[in-house]
């Protein structure tokens, strides 16, 4: 089993991709299952670091989350932009300690902050667990570690580490 | 588009609203990236348009041809993952950059390297 399927969350990924990309029938699954499986061959030689996925149950809590924090800075973001200068508004750099050190759960949290608008990852430091962030609207920088640590960060090690 | 008129009103309504809602954030995106004035302000405005303006056309793309073919068409969603999964390789690369820049020409207003000011722990 190992041998066959190294990966196979990703060998079920693809698949599925494959099957999105055209008419769902069986004999897309079965050359896109094919295909993926050839394919998470090829990335077994290479390696990779293969990510453990402890608690599988936090994931659709964390997806749910971030959708609806990417919706409420949308709207806060677009209506600063709208009132133009006349906000008073300050932005500025915070740094937020981090415990999550799993590369896997990093690349979450960079995607999650990138993704909503008003936050931007410019620099994470490995060596302290130090991240660097550019908050758009810095109201207050407590509240804004508060969010990303308990909001985002929690639930990372829980399902990474 | 001749089958546009097979689409029933509360599907069209939707999908109108849902465009125009992406299409409006990504504009109001491009207007904060075109009027902000620091770089690290102005990379926050075209998120709008790579998250909900994206988003939204997608929704309504997905919604539209799900409606007129009967069948769900969901590959939209693949070009909503890979939008998101790839925007914080440019972010940072462009933040990373001016940062850089801004603290080899010693800009006061950007923050010292993080891994200058605090000695490295003993266990990794």
């Amino acid at each position: 089993m190992r041998r066959w399927l190294p990966y196979p969350l990703l060998t079920l990924s693809l698949t599925v991709m494959w099957v999105l990309l055209h008419r769902p029938s069986l004999g897309h699954v079965l050359l896109g299952g094919a295909i993926a499986v050839a394919a998470t061959w090829a990335l077994a030689r290479l390696q990779p670091d293969k990510p453990r996925l402890r608690n599988w149950l936090a994931m659709p809590q964390l997806l749910g989350i971030v959708l609806y924090d990417i919706i409420r800075s949308n709207i806060a973001v677009a209506g600063i932009i709208l009132q133009g200068g006349r906000a008073r508004r300050t932005s500025g750099f915070i740094v937020i300690p981090l415990e999550l050190s799993n590369r896997t759960g990093l690349s979450v949290l960079a995607v999650i902050v990138t993704a909503t608008p008003g936050t931007a990852w410019v620099e994470f430091d490995p060596a302290h667990g130090r991240l660097l962030l550019h908050v758009f609207d810095l109201v207050d920088e407590a509240a804004w570690q508060a969010l990303i640590k308990h909001r985002y960060e929690r639930l990372l090690l829980e399902i990474f580490e | 588009m001749s089958e546009a008129a097979d689409l029933p009103l509360w599907a069209a309504l939707l999908v109108s609203a849902l465009v125009l809602v992406g299409a409006g954030l990504t504009l109001i995106g491009s207007y904060g990236l075109l009027r902000l004035e620091r770089f690290y302000d102005r990379i926050h405005a075209p998120t709008l348009g790579s998250s909900w303006g994206t988003g939204g056309i997608l929704v309504a793309s997905m919604l539209l041809f799900s409606v007129l073919q009967t069948r769900p068409v969901l590959h939209e969603i693949l070009i909503a993952l890979f939008v998101t999964v790839t925007t914080p390789v440019t972010l940072m690369l462009l933040a990373r950059a001016a940062l850089y820049r801004d603290r080899t020409e010693g800009n006061a207003d950007v923050p010292p390297m993080l891994s200058k000011d605090v000695p490295p722990t003993q266990n990794p």
